[in-house]
């Protein structure tokens, strides 16, 4: 999986997304997870956020940083506070949130 | 010694991984089911991190085994300052690539959960953590926490299941640590996944007094012991006390030592007792026990060897007083290192504590001879049956080092009282002073009870106390003299 490139950074005060996607190969439910993602995000932030998809096979060592233990886990680096989402995003409603994008009324 | 002779009868050898914890070892038969998940479980500040921790430190810097230990709970600095005093440096260990802490931090309200997911993280993080260093041990402590973090607890139930047959494919001895759970063993059922080798650990204040336990509750493939054994955490850590720790296979010496009274060497075979043996000195208050002991250890000390005197009741000047007013003058032996005194009231701490503090102080000054002044205040601290374990411990002890001990016990006037009949078994030789009363003057009389492996006098005779020390000699009893034939 690659980086997804943001399509376009907007300059204004518009809160910017800077998510991190851990999965451990491209196993179903990882593949699923960042179908998912890019839905949501497209959906709801567009030209707001910036994905990184990090493979946990490939690099171990980065699993302690972000203290993951699930796979897939979702990590709202920014904005603060950090948030995690773990599973294959399949529930939308859950995933949103967990991103805090439906505010509690 | 006696456990390995055992296992070699095995067929199939159990490999077991030595935790390096005294007493541990010998109630396993070894140590740990080597490449397979034990579980330790008990309520809070029992031990358990202490033992986990222990068993990887001592695998790592005894056994050439590293050691990964992950944390749910605390970090990698709280747990190198829990341990710092006991003497394990686990920074220093962190860089010879020996252990590594890793701290898995899981926050409830950090976390959505929104689908399908497993735990492959964690299996990554540990795979990762274990082939950097090769480690041969893991210790999980506690996982338990996943169960408050995570709701999904048909996914975390599975995943666990997987991660135990994962630590076992891997070849690791772990340690997995757990909290003990009210009418279940623990909290959250582990006990279903991790099935080699259970451990209990127990810590129970009973009349003051507090005790720590613990107990192998299942161990395949192994004969263990069932029974609980008594540990303590000690400044260097935890110390399994098992009851029998030696067979029954001590060396019989054939020496003999002086009574330090020539009459009374008379009567036990013209020798006096047996080098490394157990003597029982019982008798009601104020008959002089504490004299012939004294009496004893004086005798010894011009020898030139060492006594450690415990006592239990009066002060080390109150006795040097009491025995220079009989003539027996300790105090030189004292001076010169030859005699040692260790006070302590049996109330003081706990059965376990004393035995321990008597362990060390014996292999500290390592002496000839060992005096237990008197025994019979134990009977306070504990049950019958633990105080008379505790001293099968210490004379088993005793014996495998060749030390002459003395035991000194009150009794009621008339009968024996229990805790002398029930330790009576163990002593290889039993004095019993009496008073006899006669004509309106009290006389003391002393006997020989028992005295196993010599022809000893069956007589009773008189034992006085004098300025110019102890005197025995035959009995004033107006005209009547019963004559038996001596053995």
């Amino acid at each position: 999986m690659e980086k997804s490139k943001p399509r376009a950074r907007s300059r204004s005060t518009e809160k910017t997304w800077e998510l991190r996607l851990y999965v451990a190969g491209q196993t179903p439910k990882s593949l699923a997870a960042f179908a998912n993602l890019k839905k949501i995000c497209e959906e709801h932030m567009a030209g707001q956020y910036h994905i990184e998809v990090i493979d946990l096979i490939k690099k171990p060592q980065l699993a302690s940083g972000d203290q993951i233990l699930a796979i897939p886990t979702l990590v709202r680096k920014l904005p603060a506070p950090i948030r995690k989402i773990i599973g294959d995003l399949s529930d939308t409603e859950r995933v949103l949130v967990g991103l805090n994008l439906r505010e509690q009324k | 010694m006696t456990p390995a002779k055992q296992t070699k009868k095995q067929l199939k050898l159990l490999s077991k991984a030595p935790t390096g914890i005294p007493g541990m070892d010998e109630i396993t038969g070894g140590g740990l089911p080597q490449g397979r998940p034990t579980l330790v479980a008990g309520g809070a500040g029992c031990g358990k991190t202490l033992f986990a921790m222990e068993f990887l430190v001592n695998g790592a810097i005894q056994y050439d085994e590293p050691g990964v230990f992950v944390s749910f709970e605390e970090n990698a600095d709280e747990l190198a300052q829990n341990v710092a005093s006991l003497g394990f440096d686990l920074k220093k260990l962190g860089k010879q690539k020996k252990l590594i802490i890793d701290h898995v931090r899981v926050e409830r309200s950090e976390i959505e959960e929104t689908g399908d997911y497993d735990l492959e993280g964690l299996f990554i993080r540990l795979g990762y953590a274990i082939d950097s260093i090769g480690a041969k041990r893991v210790v999980l402590d506690t996982i338990e926490v996943l169960f408050s973090a995570l709701t999904n607890q048909g996914i975390l139930r599975a995943e666990l299941q997987r991660l135990f047959r994962w630590l076992k494919d891997k070849g690791v001895s772990a340690v997995i640590t757990a909290e003990r759970g009210s009418g279940t063993m623990t909290r959250f059922g582990l006990e279903e996944y991790v099935a080699d080798c259970v451990i209990l650990l127990d810590h129970r204040v009973n009349e003051q007094m507090s005790t720590r336990r613990l107990r192998i509750v299942k161990y395949r493939g192994t004969l263990h012991g069932t029974n609980e054994y008594p540990f303590l955490i000690t400044k260097n850590g935890i110390s399994v006390l098992p009851i029998t720790s030696l067979g029954l296979d001590h060396q019989a010496p054939a020496g003999r030592v002086s009574t330090g009274i020539k009459e009374l060497d008379d009567m036990l075979g013209g020798k006096g007792y047996f080098r490394g043996s157990s003597i029982l000195l019982s008798g009601t208050a104020g008959t002089g026990k504490s004299s012939l002991a004294a009496a004893f250890v004086d005798a010894a000390c011009r020898r030139g060897e060492h006594c450690l005197y415990f006592a239990f009741e009066e002060s080390a000047n109150q006795i040097l007083r009491n025995m220079q007013s009989i003539g027996i003058g300790l105090a030189s032996h004292v001076k010169k290192g030859l005699l040692t005194f260790h006070v302590a009231r049996p109330t003081l701490y706990g059965l376990e504590m004393h035995l321990v503090t008597m362990h060390d102080l014996i292999q500290y000054h390592k002496p000839e001879i060992v005096v237990l002044d008197p025994i019979t205040d134990f009977f306070a601290v504990g049950s019958s049956v633990e105080v008379k374990s505790a001293i099968t411990r210490i004379i088993d002890f005793l014996k495998t080092n060749q030390i002459t001990s003395l035991f000194i016990s009150y009794t009621e006037e008339g009968t024996p009282n229990e805790s002398v009949v029930g330790v009576s078994s163990l002593i290889d030789t039993w004095i019993s002073l009496r008073n006899l009363e006669n004509r309106g003057e009290r006389q003391r009389g002393l006997y020989v009870l028992k005295s196993r492996g010599m022809a000893h006098s069956n007589q009773i005779r008189s034992f006085e106390l004098t300025d110019a020390g102890i005197k025995i000699g035959a009995l004033d009893l107006a005209g009547r003299r019963a004559e038996f034939n001596p053995a």
